[in-house]
């Protein structure tokens, strides 16, 4: 039996109802034609569909959609106001940090939580001191973005282009 | 995947209910473990009882000044508190290590302690699996068991509990609060994982329809802590081998000697392995590489590898002293120099 | 053809031009093409690696919610030909490997479609299988293509009168491409006519060979394929997954029906690296020159249909030495058809090559790099032919320089950093610089420009921005000038974007088409004039051996107490010819690397002999690399053109980054430890204490 389930996806209200198998991925795809987020392996593996839900990254692939039910979802498509790139969009421009471009919409989803949560003082495995301020190094950066792979080897220009864009941020 | 009724619930009392009502029923909190599941097929459930909305997502310190985490506390929240961070390290760590910063995002700790193994063949419907139906044999005895058991397998089931966090609570003699049917329990989590024996299809000693409301962690213990763990990749991968370890050393003396330790073992068993062997031999004695040597051998001396994985024994007595010597401030091991001559 | 086209826009570091659409997920690949009322696709896949589904029940599945129509080989359209076996899917109920598509369901909904197929049941004649590749096997027998056998001197005899000589056998596993876009279709038939939204390294190509087997004219065919998420050689050719999604879809005329082959569907139906196990006897003089050279390799393949994953082909010209023998032998298995993997043959040839060559050193005592430089041959050993440009011995000293390769101690196990053995090691990289003939570019005149429609592929290789680019550069205009078209059949044939052919093979046409077109137009064109040129086969491929080289250094270090083994970095020196973008170009280096660093310490499909299929189909169990594991990985290039590959002087990138890498890894492991691993990849287990 379906469900009634309301999202704001990007600023835009929708209201739907859906089977309770849909996950919050396939809703956004297939129900909505949201199709910034991707679907790489629909297990949680790769980091493809990564959406921010209320400010913070998610696998969109291991969520059921009716588990957030009134969420506000941001994908990489509404981190571009009124159509101008973001800051982190221009630093994944510039560094070149994709190829194919098909993981690059959850890498950027992926950055710009990271990018909260670093600013936030949350650590990472590889912070040294887990009290102390977080200090957004390379090393933090790399093992930060591991949940989202890129199998046109992107890495280092990721690396540079998140860092580009915590540079400009501060 | 079966189509499945949903529902979703604010009360925990309410929750346990529901699902003491129908034995087809699951709690789904995260859903990082159980999404995955029923899109393979693994589980099946008629009934899906939402439990996001409880309100479990304290963090509050007790009256013996342990840390009370409640179990819809995301992992990436309980990592990054700074009582865990400062009080429990290990802990911090443990979380840390485990999967992405998006799962951990959605990850609940009740949910993460009660993962299921990422066993190949249990993931893979298409085969045998005693844990996923019993009876029907277990694939991973003669086949891929590079991430399986070394410690406390059957002839039914070698397969692993993946949690990295498991395995620092049990370090810590954590304990699990859990509500069910006729009311609250408290479980340590060292107890509250089974090995398989002849029933596999249990993780853990839990009924259906009891819930995990909270995790009590102990108040902090003397001593340095750490999480290591050893995987193929540099991140996102899942242990082979990882030791949760805290020691306390008395340099009070003439000769330091070790207080007290505690360690725990992940990836070589159907649960967070504490190593009470390993920790036998290093209470009382002189922190040294031959004490851990010693320790890690006590504890390595019941493993029973299988083919595809006898190199995790070696990886294990590695880690293990590694880790002690880290923690005990000893110089660089010069372990692989004993060794040197096997190379050649 | 030295004549070489004076470049402007070529050059030049320019941004990506889909990277705008790209970085906000406004690109559009194969699933999310807009279409009306779409149905999903399920497949049914065979659980056995041998034998016939002898009777298959649909009738729970028919009867679900939401079930349009269930497809078997009971009732599957008819082909017009059935030849390729892989391709000719649901004729009979005959299983030739585990996974194999025994049917599908179409359903409105993915989560219908989805039940609905776990409602169907299948009961099987099973048959033995084999899937076991081993070098004795009795099946072993030369593939029906490829190069064929060398046999020059007396190897046998070379081999007992060597100063010095190594005898070693090496393997790499089964490896999968794992694009991270999933293959995928949305394939719709209206009126007797049939258009696929796919995800294709080639539009055209893939035409050629569905549209025969569908019975359907070429123009009753049309393929779409603007973006493509990846492929790396698994959407070079058509896998059964397209066939699927074709048959499906003519059994519910005037329906979309989408279908993407899930992340554990791609390890049995989308094609993957066979496993190879390669015998290397190296002998040599005191001074390192090689006498004796003898190669045997054994790949595996599928009773399905043949594919060679040819070891042995890099060997046939990559180092000097008057005895050669080289074998390459194919066992057929009950195994899913092996295909394209970036740089087939040469990626797991230069494994066991650049190991054995690395073992040789030390036997010798010589470094590797002046190993190497000794036996650089003046021609082309296999031909005879004097090569285009071989720079390998500049590739080597130059990247040495860069990398710091004195820093390196020739004894094993000499450097350690608190429990980790640091090591270094080096490999050579070499690629065929291919160049087909063929592909067609049109250019027409617009009111503020030219737009050039080539039906080329653009998987993250660049070519939306390079072969802009060559066109700006042809034309002689700024590149905002030009509107480049490519990715759909009906636009201009254009050849395949497969062996590092692509770029050359299509600027080729552009060249040709902007060449007529000033000739008929002149500089000041009407809008709406048009030309079109074609690709002429590389006239310069008769009279010289064309290859690119490169070198690859790498420092790993590896815990001595728990085997961990981490990359410190990587460096690669290439020679390519003229760079058309070095900021993509350095892109796609270091990816090859990068996906060089998974083939040497991650990549292994497993597949379990006593079901016959890859037990770790998913992208938690079978690792590439992460972010974590690429700490740092750089490129460069040596400044030059080369006349012989053609006016525009420019080689193919997009392989020669993955060759040779993993075996740089793999001797500066052996550097760290002194442990020498010969079996790819190198799990941490095997630099454990013992």
């Amino acid at each position: 039996m379906d469900h009634p389930l309301n999202l704001t996806v990007d600023g835009q209200e929708h209201t739907l109802a859906v089977d309770p198998r849909t996950t919050l991925l396939d809703a956004l795809r297939d129900r909505l034609g949201v199709m910034s987020p991707k679907k790489g392996c629909d297990h949680g593996q790769c980091g493809a569909c990564t959406v921010l839900v209320d400010g913070r990254r998610l696998n969109s692939c291991l969520a059921l959609a009716l588990s957030h039910d009134a969420a506000a979802v941001t994908t990489s498509d509404g981190l571009a106001t009124d159509g101008e790139l973001s800051p982190l969009h221009r630093a994944f421009l510039e560094q070149d940090a994709f190829q194919c471009g098909y993981c690059t919409p959850g890498q950027v989803c992926s950055a710009a939580g990271m990018l909260q949560e670093a600013a936030d003082d949350a650590p990472s495995v590889v912070t040294e001191d887990l009290e102390a301020p977080v200090d957004l190094t390379d090393e933090e950066i790399r093992e930060r973005m591991s949940g989202n792979l890129c199998r046109c080897g992107a890495y280092v220009n990721i690396v540079a282009a998140v860092s580009q864009a915590a540079e400009e941020s501060r | 995947m079966n189509p499945f009724d949903y529902i979703r619930t604010t009360d925990t009392a309410d929750a346990v209910a529901v699902l003491t009502e129908r034995p087809d029923a699951v709690f789904l909190a995260g859903g990082t473990n159980l999404v995955d599941h029923l899109k393979l097929g693994v589980t099946e459930p008629g009934l899906v009882v939402d439990i996001n909305g409880l309100d479990l997502t304290d963090i509050e310190v007790l009256d013996d000044s342990g840390l009370r985490i409640g179990a819809m506390v995301r992992n990436s929240d309980a990592a990054a508190d700074m009582r865990v961070r400062r009080d429990y390290p290990m802990l911090s760590r443990a979380l840390l290590s485990g999967a992405s910063g998006q799962l951990r995002n959605a990850a609940s700790m009740g949910g993460n302690l009660l993962q299921r193994t990422r066993c190949v063949y249990f993931q893979d419907t298409s085969t045998p699996c005693n844990k996923r139906e019993p009876g029907s044999g277990c694939s991973a005895i003669g086949g891929y068991t590079r991430y399986h058991a070394i410690l406390g397998a059957s002839q039914d089931c070698v397969a692993t509990h993946p949690s990295d966090m498991a395995v620092a609570l049990a370090a810590l003699d954590a304990t699990v609060v859990v509500l069910g049917p006729h009311g609250e329990r408290r479980i340590p989590v060292d107890e509250l994982h089974r090995l398989p024996g002849e029933q596999p299809e249990r993780d853990t000693i839990l009924e259906h329809g009891e819930l995990i409301t909270a995790l009590e962690l102990p108040p902090p213990r003397a001593g340095r802590s750490t999480y290591r763990k050893i995987r193929d990749r540099a991140s996102y991968a899942f242990a082979l081998v990882s030791v949760a370890a805290t020691v306390d050393v008395d340099d009070s003396g003439p000769k330091p000697v070790i207080r007290e330790a505690a360690i725990a073992l992940g990836g070589v068993a159907h649960k967070p392995w504490r190593a009470r062997a390993a920790e036998a031999v290093l209470r009382g004695a002189e922190p040294n590489e031959k004490t851990f040597l010693q320790a890690a051998d006590a504890e390595l001396a019941a493993a029973e590898p299988l083919e595809g994985n006898r190199f995790k024994v070696q990886m294990a007595r590695g880690a293990i002293t590694t880790v002690l010597t880290e923690l005990t401030g000893g110089p660089e091991s010069k372990l692989d120099d004993t060794t040197e001559d096997a190379h050649e | 053809m030295s004549d070489l086209l004076a470049t402007s826009a070529i050059g030049t570091r320019q941004v990506r031009l889909d990277g705008p659409d790209k970085v906000r997920g406004r690109a559009t690949y194969a699933y999310e093409h807009p279409v009306d009322d779409p149905l999903y696709l399920c497949p049914l896949l065979a659980m056995i690696a041998r034998g016939r589904a002898a009777t298959i029940d649909t009738s729970a599945a028919e009867a679900a919610d939401g079930v349009v129509h269930v497809l078997t080989h009971e009732n599957a359209p008819a082909l017009q030909s059935t030849d390729d076996a892989e391709l000719a899917i649901l004729r009979s109920p005959e299983i030739g490997f585990r996974g194999q598509y025994l049917g599908a369901v179409i359903a409105t909904t993915p989560e219908q479609a989805r039940h609905a197929a776990d409602l169907i049941t299948v009961s099987y004649v099973q048959e033995d299988h084999d899937v076991e590749l081993r070098e004795d096997h009795p099946a072993s027998r030369p593939p029906e293509s490829g190069g064929g056998d060398v046999t020059v001197g007396d190897v046998d005899s070379a081999l007992a009168e060597a100063a010095v000589s190594i005898d070693q056998r090496y393997s790499t596993p089964m490896e999968h491409n794992n694009p991270m876009e999933p293959h995928t279709t949305i394939a719709r038939w209206d009126r007797g006519e049939l258009t696929l939204w796919t995800s294709t390294q080639g539009v055209h190509p893939t035409r050629s060979t569905l549209a025969p087997i569908l019975g359907l004219e070429p123009d009753q065919l049309r393929i779409v394929s603007p973006h493509v998420g990846g492929g790396f050689g698994s959407k070079g050719v058509p896998h059964a997954d397209m066939m699927l999604a074709a048959l499906a879809a003519k059994a519910v005329p005037g329906r979309p029906v989408k279908y993407a082959v899930t992340r554990q569907q791609m390890f049995s139906i989308t094609g993957y690296r066979a496993p190879t196990l390669q015998h290397i006897r190296l002998g040599a003089r005191a001074d390192g020159t090689i006498t004796a050279f003898a190669f045997d390799a054994v790949s595996m393949s599928s009773q399905t249909k043949e594919f060679p994953e040819e070891a042995t082909k890099p060997a046939r010209m990559m180092y000097a030495g008057d005895n050669r023998r080289l074998t390459q032998r194919v066992v057929p298995l009950d195994v899913p058809v092996p295909s394209w993997m970036r740089a087939p043959g040469e990626a797991p040839g230069m494994v066991g090559i650049e190991i054995a060559m690395d073992e040789l050193a030390v036997a010798s005592g010589i470094d590797p790099i002046e190993l190497r430089v000794r036996n650089d041959p003046e021609n082309d050993p296999d031909t005879g032919l004097p090569f285009n440009q071989r720079r390998l011995v500049d590739c080597l000293r130059e990247g040495a320089e860069r990398f710091g390769w004195d820093e390196r101690s020739s004894q094993p196990r000499t450097r350690r950093d608190n429990g980790w053995l640091i090591g270094m090691g080096v490999a050579s990289a070499t690629y065929p610089a291919g160049r087909q003939p063929g592909s067609v570019a049109r250019i027409r005149r617009t009111s503020d420009g030219y737009e050039v429609a080539i039906a080329a592929a653009d998987l993250g290789t660049g070519t939306w921005t390079a072969l802009t680019q060559v066109a700006a550069d042809s034309l002689d205009v700024p590149i905002e000038q030009v509107e480049l078209q490519i990715g759909d059949t009906d636009l201009p044939n254009a050849t395949v974007a497969g062996g590092s052919t692509g770029l050359a093979s299509w600027s080729a046409a552009v060249l040709a088409a902007a060449e007529t077109f000033r000739r008929e137009h002149g500089t000041d064109p009407a809008s709406g004039a048009q030309s079109q040129g074609e690709a002429q086969a590389n006239p310069a491929a008769e009279k010289f051996a064309l290859h690119s080289f490169g070198a690859h250094f790498a420092e790993v270090r590896i815990h001595a107490a728990t085997g961990e083994i981490r990359v410190n970095r990587m460096f690669g020196m290439f020679s390519a010819g003229r760079i058309v973008n070095p900021r993509t170009a350095r892109s796609q280096f270091i990816g090859g690397m990068t996906m060089g660093l998974g083939m040497a310490l991650h990549e292994k499909g497993e597949l379990d002999p006593r079901f016959g299929h890859v037990v770790n189909h998913d992208l938690a169990e079978y690792h590439v690399p992460v972010n974590a594991d690429v700490a740092e990985i750089e490129a460069a290039w040596l400044d030059e053109e080369d006349p012989q590959a053609g006016p525009l002087g420019a080689r193919g990138i997009g392989e020669i980054g993955i060759v040779g890498a993993a075996a740089a890894l793999a001797n500066a492991a052996y550097n760290a430890t002194g442990v020498r691993v010969r079996d790819l990849p190198l799990f941490g287990d095997a630099f454990l204490p013992r």
